[in-house]
């Protein structure tokens, strides 16, 4: 297979809008998280995050645009990333789904010598906290109290359906998919069962799945997150600080 | 290899003497930012600085300051680059750049083992000595009164690149820079 410019763009533009969308929810925790110390963490990780975008949104054209001047079937990240936050205990399923798979992501490329490799190196190793973050809330939720148990056995149940999605090969992503879906069920698995959780049994393929993001197909809560993230700067075009 | 005339390594000088924004009590040479500079022609240079971190906010008025102190040294025509490779890590902060971290009140970064020849000894043969743990390579101590007795508070903290830990001992919180 011949890697072109072309796919490069596109494959970047999955990634991008990955680390682009996650990061404007978790920073709509700002200001609304349940202690100061995850304030700065949520922010913390987002800002990793728009990092991230930034570099591969500019691999594939003008960050600007392409962050703000896309209508929504455009965006290519996958509906895990769009979910709302929820709850504390949705957030941090979310982050610990995400990051399980970011990390085997980006260390798989980092490995490479592809377009993505010099980003994926960097990234790895940001992600290896944002990881942490997750597995670290996950453990406290899930084998705190009946309630915290409650909340963080159904966050895990609501946002499986999410998850398979994630594996979907990507044209241009150098990655052995397969492989890193079975690294990343047990992994994941693990973590799930150290916190006293069930690792849920819904499907996470097939008809009964989500995901068709990478296609542009969105849910509905993404709409009204790119409303809000888009409306300044839809406004006010070519203003700056 | 490519070879920096006597002009480049004065303007590397120049460039690294700059402050870094965030913690100005160190310089980016100190920080281990500034990957190359390279002159064309009389005053045009071009300047090449890693992010710490890849959402890092700070680079862009790093990018300013550079500009600034090369243009007050003679040069017209300035152009700073960012470069992702190879990575940033926190093994780039200089000796005396940690010093400076530690009397600030920052706990520096601990130094990962340097990759490259090991000591192989014969172990005790009966008994099994604990695994050294390449995650947690010695403990962080406090930068106020040096105690090893520090406890976590936050993994995240005023910057991306901090973490926020308490001293057991002195009672004090204080930053640590995270290894990277």
């Amino acid at each position: 297979m011949t890697v072109t410019v072309d796919t490069t763009a596109a494959a970047a533009l999955a990634l991008g809008d990955d680390a682009l969308v996650l990061s404007h929810r978790l920073g709509e925790w700002a200001g609304h998280a349940p202690v100061l110390e995850e304030e700065v963490a949520l922010a913390n990780i987002a800002l990793d995050l728009l990092g991230q975008a930034r570099v591969l949104l500019s691999m594939a054209g003008d960050e600007d645009e392409l962050a703000y001047l896309r209508e929504e079937r455009a965006f290519r990240n996958l509906q895990l990333v769009e979910q709302p936050n929820g709850d504390f205990a949705h957030t941090i399923a979310r982050q610990l789904y995400f990051s399980a798979y970011q990390q085997l992501l980006y260390a798989g490329l980092a490995a490479g010598d592809g377009p993505f490799a010099p980003l994926a190196a960097k990234a790895v190793k940001e992600v290896a906290y944002h990881r942490d973050h997750a597995e670290q809330w996950t453990l406290r939720l899930g084998d705190g109290t009946d309630v915290s148990h409650d909340r963080m056995q159904r966050a895990c149940d609501a946002l499986w359906r999410f998850t398979g999605e994630m594996f979907q090969p990507v044209n241009g992503v150098d990655a052995d998919w397969a492989g890193m879906e079975t690294a990343w069920l047990e992994s994941v698995g693990e973590v799930l069962r150290r916190a006293t959780l069930t690792v849920p049994e819904g499907p996470r393929t097939g008809a009964w799945a989500a995901g068709a993001g990478r296609q542009g197909l969105h849910t509905e809560p993404f709409g009204r997150m790119l409303a809000e993230m888009q409306h300044l700067h839809r406004s006010h075009p070519g203003a700056s600080w | 290899m490519v070879t920096t005339t006597p002009l480049e390594a004065e303007l590397l000088r120049v460039a690294g003497s700059v402050p870094d924004p965030e913690l100005p009590v160190l310089t980016l040479h100190e920080l281990g930012v500034l990957r190359a500079v390279h002159v064309h022609g009389t005053d045009a240079v071009e300047v090449e600085l890693t992010p710490t971190y890849t959402g890092c906010p700070a680079i862009e008025a790093m990018s300013v300051d550079i500009e600034r102190a090369l243009r007050e040294h003679g040069m017209r025509d300035i152009t700073v680059r960012t470069v992702l490779t190879p990575a940033w890590s926190t093994d780039d902060i200089t000796d005396e750049g940690r010093r400076k971290l530690r009397r600030f009140g920052i706990a520096p970064p601990r130094v990962r083992e340097p990759a490259g020849p090991v000591p192989v000894t014969l172990g005790p043969l009966r008994t099994r000595a604990p695994e050294p743990d390449p995650a947690d390579p010695a403990p962080v101590r406090c930068p106020h009164c040096g105690s090893v007795d520090t406890e976590l508070l936050s993994r995240f903290s005023s910057t991306a690149c901090k973490a926020l830990r308490r001293c057991l001992d002195c009672r004090e919180p204080f930053d640590h820079f995270k290894e990277l």
